[in-house]
């Protein structure tokens, strides 16, 4: 097991650089002259050419690529074009705001999903089932800004019962922040809810008609010891790896859902750097997305290696 | 030779199931298909029909009629620049519609070429590429799309392309795994045993038998793409201005929200939401009968 | 304790049978269609005794079982009919009742142990569980479950309590689920299926150790198996199951031995049984097709296959007629059955005089490694054989004794270790079938077992059967077209299954399209790798008949690969034993078969039941088949050896492959006349 941790690290670390290779080309070789994006149309060649110079840009890729590499692996994450100051405090405070928002989401999501599923599973066919697999399935599939504009003409526009923007202004008090942050939570909570559920119901459907479940019910054990010890059991550990992965998704849902509602997160802060062709900051967001995801998806890999005896103890032979 | 093989005459020799009906007849006794396939057929009417269906020009502005609340005359109001919201929404189905089919199009294409090749030849081509969909992963899609959209500036081609190359891996995932209980098969042993070569076992042994997976996954694909090219719009970085589209139009006027004017983002975002519904109601469907 | 609670729970007295099933009648719901699954099915099982249920698939064997528990899939439901069990009747209880006769009256052991295993919970905990059920506490059912394990033969059960699922063997977690079965005492013991899925020395243990223990625990048993030798091995009584109906029953060796229903007769005609060869004569077939699932045929189900059926057979469904005490057979014309008339000619087209001993195909030294996880596994270890023209090499031994690796090596779909050689008329063959001239590709092709897996279901018979006709044949045109119709009538299928797709034709069509492709091009060699263990044994004997009468037509050599050993012997001249991916015996079947043989050999011959009764010379292998991974030292069979020398010479040097007579060779340290007179001696015992 430590093996197959190790090599699941040593993997991370290859996407993690072809990571760097993808952001790196997308924001500092696709867009063209940086110093003309900044000055604009109006500036002159040589205004330009010092810019660019100050900035680095003239010199070879691969030698931008180092010093660009060498400088995140210091923690320096570059100097952001808009404001004329580094971005790590920007990234920093924006990825913890994600955090508490893509937070709040999870711990409503995933009771919820998780239980949906199972309802779904044990009722297999049936009207509930129905119900709850039609209903996730279109959660998931509107785009969260649809979700959020109805959300928002209903519980902001119409029925004045939330506040519409997320962010509660500055030294506001936790149950403030917390009241701010419900609307924004519920879109995405819907995209995530349908997944789970999902992912919920078709591991316990299989667990339920499995051969093992059949060898507990006929043991005589009561139906709720066979779901809950022999059921749930193996039904809920790919569910876990789902969640994780869908932490993606959740952060990829920030982008639009802080924008909608104008929360300074790490989405709005991507969104705002890449409006003002602010490619430092740009690079620097996407990047932290990406870690956090891989950091998110490792965990899920090696939880559920360490829940599932058939990976954790290898096989007989 | 006196063996007695042939079968008595009442004996079924073929053992077609009774009341066994073919895959799309059975998609036709299903409540959701028909429900998202009725929408969605809607929407391609629209994006084929729009300008003669949609009551009034999407793009005339009407500067002494903005923003009115949904009425007889216009049944889901005017925009901020006095624009018939409902001619809007009709014609707005077809930049995404197109857009979003071609761009799945080219990424269920690429990526099925590229799947079965990594399936079906496994050594190094299946490693690069399973570096390649790991590292794609690694992103949100949305935000991989948006990177790109927003490095090379956005235009219908740039997202088509970006879209389909995102894609590209994550289908290619999909079919490689198909492909590969496809080669635990015995029928390919034979095709190797009758010298066939390796373009003929992919491409007329392999690939009609992954052709259902590929079918469920254009679905899919269609769907995330409808997602992933609306919220592109509504960040701004989709369909530009004054072309009618959907998420383009909800950017355009969602800030005037809090002041009531709801029927401008309301009625294009629903629109969004049939559709995508729709789509993964098809899906759905093709999958339960596909596994059945 | 459990065996009080069992007592009060059921026990009524020893004359009211353990389970009564009178007209049971079940129906599947299919895509909103009623098809019938079992129809009037009655029969009852004494206190102690053991009663057996027969039939191919689609019988609705398991239906039974299923029924008898409660345990219908969702779509099923108990029709008609009344069962009792201990006086109790499973279908009339509530929810609490049913599952404390679950708990109590009735278990039930499955046809795959592993799967019957929850993958998350400690083998122990599992087993613990039944006690726990009972009312023991956590601890007590512990200890509980340990000796429970012991009873069963497993020899560290501390050991093996703390395991998973995943870390045993397959005997080893059959030897599990009968503990579990076995642990609540039950009054009735359901076997689905038990040893299908287990090697024939595995399969030999556990057998014995449900015929023990029945004794000890005084438990009556159903055994479910499409394995006739099997229950006549296992059983007291026999019914046999087709399309749904009970259509003889009686005790196991009168039924076998004087079979009162066509349909019996014809199952056992099937077999290849006392040593019968494909020289000696053809096996008797049942020809036509399983009533297809919800028919509705008002007279007797096998009426259609029936080779005596008069009109009223088809016209009204035959009673059970009373045809000895205790016996009981449903057909008008069960006095006729003696001497029904047989379905397939008995004589046989007799292979043109072979020339003796012209080599077609040779293997030298072929080994094979597999690297699995960093572990080299030694599939094939320095294999010699040689092939010669028109002969069928019969190719023996349990999983892991390399029997597939080799087919696959002589065909070039894996390439064998450096230093290993295949040779086709005395040249070198390439590893790899991609780099082998299309006259070598046509020379040896194979028939696999399983056919779903082998045809292509997205093309036609057409297609499948044309291929090698223009690869390899060079055909087209019109002589592919006449060649194609040549094929299609030699292996006895219709012009109008051309057109149809794998999926809509059965198994035993299936396997005939797969027979044409490999003759298609005209082969000298053909693989067939158990081209009949997937398929029912009324459909077995049709394409063994099959395959023989094209090897005397095309003096074509078989690599023929099977673990049934009637199969092997009825098809084989000469038989290679395989051990851990080495030849342990090679020679002339009939020899190999009648001994001295080697201990191996030995114990395979006595693991396999019969069901013209028991071989009286029988030894048990104990313990698992080892890992080819870690393959014991010396001869590697020394671990499981029961005639293993006190020499010690069999744990340190492996004996080499030497002749002990003409044209046979063994790889073992005993003398051959010590052997002789150790297996005669083992027979005069008795």
């Amino acid at each position: 097991m430590g093996t197959y941790v190790l090599k699941r690290l040593g993997l991370a670390l290859v996407t993690l650089w072809l990571l760097s290779v993808l952001v790196f080309f997308a924001t500092q070789v696709l867009p063209g002259d940086p110093g003309r994006a900044i000055l604009g149309n109006l500036a002159s060649p040589s205004a330009v050419a010092a810019l660019d110079h100050q900035l680095g840009v003239d010199r070879p890729l691969i030698e931008q690529y180092w010093t660009w590499v060498t400088g995140l692996l210091h923690g320096n994450m570059g100097v952001s074009t808009q404001f004329r100051a580094p971005v790590e405090p920007y990234v920093q405070a924006a990825l913890v705001n994600s955090l508490k928002l893509a937070a709040l989401a999870f711990v409503i999501v995933v009771p919820l999903g998780i239980v949906g599923g199972v309802v779904a599973a044990l009722n297999y066919g049936r009207g509930a089932d129905r119900v709850i697999s039609v209903a996730g399935l279109s959660a998931t599939t509107v785009p969260e800004f649809v979700s959020g504009i109805v959300v928002i003409v209903v519980f902001g526009v119409a029925l004045k019962v939330l506040p519409v923007s997320a962010s509660a202004g500055a030294g506001a008090s936790p149950a403030s922040q917390f009241q701010h942050l419900i609307l924004p939570a519920i879109p995405l909570v819907l995209v995530l809810f349908g997944y789970i559920a999902r992912m919920a119901r078709a591991g316990t459907i299989e667990a339920l008609n499995s051969d093992y479940a059949r060898t507990a019910t006929l043991k005589g054990l009561k139906r709720s010891v066979v779901i809950r010890r022999h059921v749930l059991r193996n039904s809920l550990l790919p569910t876990i790896t789902v969640i994780a992965t869908q932490t993606g998704y959740l952060i990829g849902g920030l982008v639009v859902v802080e924008t909608l509602f104008n929360y300074q997160g790490i989405g709005n802060l991507i969104y705002t750097a890449a409006k003002s062709k602010d490619f430092p900051m740009l690079a620097a967001g996407v990047l932290v997305i990406g870690v956090v995801y891989m950091v998110a998806t490792l965990i899920a890999d090696i939880l559920s290696t360490v829940l599932n005896p058939r990976l954790r103890l290898g096989g007989a032979e | 030779m006196t063996e007695v093989v042939a079968a008595p005459a009442t004996a079924v020799t073929v053992v077609h199931g009774r009341g066994e009906l073919p895959p799309w007849r059975l998609l036709l006794r299903r409540p959701t298909f028909i429900v998202g396939a009725a929408i969605l057929l809607f929407w391609v009417v629209c994006a084929v029909f729009g300008h003669m269906i949609a009551p009034q020009d999407p793009l005339a502005q009407q500067l002494l009629a903005t923003n009115k609340a949904p009425s007889g005359a216009h049944w889901f109001g005017t925009d901020q620049l006095g624009r018939d919201v409902f001619s809007r929404v009709i014609v707005g189905a077809r930049s995404i519609l197109i857009i979003s089919f071609f761009a799945t199009l080219l990424g269920t294409v690429a990526g099925t070429a590229l799947g079965l090749t990594m399936g079906y030849l496994g050594g190094v081509v299946d490693i690069v590429g399973g570096r390649l969909v790991e590292a794609v992963l690694a992103l949100p899609l949305v935000v991989v799309a948006f990177l790109f959209v927003v490095a090379v500036g956005p235009s219908p081609l740039t997202i088509i392309i970006v879209i389909g190359l995102v894609f590209t891996p994550l289908i290619a995932r999909t079919v490689r795994s198909a492909v590969l209980v496809e080669r635990q098969q015995d029928y390919l042993a034979s095709a190797r045993l009758l010298g066939e070569n390796r373009a003929y076992i992919m491409f007329v042994e392999v690939l009609p038998n992954v052709l259902p997976v590929v079918l469920v996954e254009f679905t899919v694909r269609l769907g995330y793409a409808i997602f992933a090219i609306a919220s592109l719009s509504f960040l701004g970085f989709g369909v530009q201005p004054p072309t009618p589209d959907w998420g383009a139009d909800i950017f355009a006027n969602y800030g005037v929200l809090p002041a009531g004017y709801w029927w401008m983002t309301l009625f294009p975002a629903l629109a969004i939401a049939s559709l995508v519904i729709a789509i993964n109601l098809v899906t759905d469907s093709i999958e339960q009968v596909l596994a059945s | 304790m459990t065996v009080t609670e069992t007592a009060a729970a059921g026990r009524v007295d020893d004359l009211t049978p353990t389970l009564q099933v009178e007209h049971l009648e079940v129906t599947h719901r299919v895509r909103g269609d009623d098809r019938r699954a079992l129809r009037d099915v009655s029969f009852q099982i004494g206190r102690r005794e053991s009663y057996g249920l027969v039939g191919e698939s689609g019988s609705g064997k398991s239906t039974v079982a299923l029924a008898l528990t409660r345990y219908l899939p969702r779509n099923g439901r108990v029709t008609g009919g009344r069962i009792s069990i201990n006086g109790q009747d499973p279908l009339a209880m509530d929810a609490e009742a049913l599952r404390a006769l679950r708990a109590r009256t009735v278990s039930m052991v499955y046809q795959e142990p592993g799967k019957a295993l929850n993958p998350s919970i400690r083998v122990g905990r599992q087993v613990a569980e039944v006690y726990e059920v009972a009312g023991l506490d956590r601890s007590a059912a512990q200890d509980k479950a340990e000796a429970m394990l012991r009873t069963v033969q497993i020899s560290d059960p501390g050991r093996v309590m703390g395991l998973y699922p995943h870390q045993i063997s397959g005997g080893m977690a059959q030897r599990v689920v009968v503990a579990m079965a076995l642990a609540a005492e039950p009054s009735l013991l359901i076997l689905d299926e038990p040893t299908t899925a287990l090697d024939a020395t595995v399969e030999a243990e556990v057998l014995d150790l449900v015929a023990a223990l029945r004794e000890d625990f005084a438990t009556s048993v159903l055994f479910i198996s499409h394995n006739l030798a099997v229950i006549a091995k296992m059983c007291d009584r026999v019914g046999v199951l087709y399309a749904g109906e009970l259509l003889e029953e009686g005790p196991a060796q009168q039924v076998f031995e004087e079979p009162r229903h066509p349909y019996t007769v014809g199952l056992l005609r099937c077999i290849p049984r006392r040593g019968q060869r494909k020289d000696a004569g053809r096996l008797d077939t049942i020809p036509g097709f399983l009533p297809s699932p919800g028919h509705t045929l008002p007279g007797c189900v096998f009426a259609p296959r029936c080779p005596i059926a008069e009109q009223r057979c088809r016209e009204a469904r035959p009673p059970a007629f009373d045809v000895g005490p205790g016996r009981r057979s449903r057909c008008y014309l069960h006095d006729a059955t003696s001497d029904l008339p047989r379905n397939t000619p008995v004589e046989v087209q007799l292979a043109s005089t072979r020339d003796p001993a012209e080599v077609v195909v040779s293997l030298h030294d072929l080994s094979k490694t597999f690297t699995h996880g960093g572990e080299s596994v030694r599939a094939l270890v320095g294999v010699n054989l040689s092939l010669e023209r028109g002969e069928t090499l019969g190719l023996v031994g349990e999983s892991g004794s390399g029997k597939t690796t080799l087919a696959r090596a002589l065909l070039g779909l894996v390439a064998p270790d450096e230093g290993s050689d295949v040779e086709l008329d005395g040249t070198a063959l390439a590893a790899e079938a991609r780099r082998r001239p299309r006259e070598q590709l046509k020379a040896l092709q194979i028939v696999f077992q399983n056919p779903d897996s082998a045809l292509n279901r997205r093309h036609t018979v057409r297609h499948l059967i044309s291929r090698p006709l223009s690869r390899l044949a060079g055909l087209s045109g019109a002589r592919l077209r006449e060649r194609l119709t040549d094929l299609v009538r030699s292996v006895r299928l219709e012009e109008r299954h051309l057109s149809l797709r794998p999926s809509q034709l059965s198994g035993g069509l299936k396997q005939r399209v797969a027979i044409a492709r490999a003759f298609g091009g005209g082969p000298r060699i053909v693989v067939c790798d158990e081209p009949t263990s997937a398929l029912d044994v009324s459909v077995q004997a049709a394409i063994l008949n099959l395959l023989a009468d094209l090897q005397a037509k095309e003096q074509v050599t078989y690599l023929f690969i099977s673990h049934d050993l009637g199969v092997v012997r009825y098809l084989s001249d000469r038989i290679a034993v395989l051990y851990l991916g080495r030849v342990m015996e090679l020679g002339p079947a009939e020899t190999v078969f009648a001994g001295p043989h080697h201990p191996y050999t030995e114990a395979l011959l006595s693991a396999v039941p019969s069901i013209d009764g028991q071989r009286a010379d029988r030894i048990r292998l104990h313990g698992e088949i080892p890992s080819a991974a870690d393959p014991p030292s010396g001869c590697v069979f020394h671990t499981r050896c029961p005639r293993r020398l006190s020499t010690g010479v069999c744990e340190t040097t492996e004996p080499p492959l030497a002749q002990v007579a003409p044209g046979h060779l063994m790889s073992c340290h005993i003398p051959i006349d010590q052997l002789t007179i150790l297996q005669r001696t083992g027979q005069d015992g008795d």
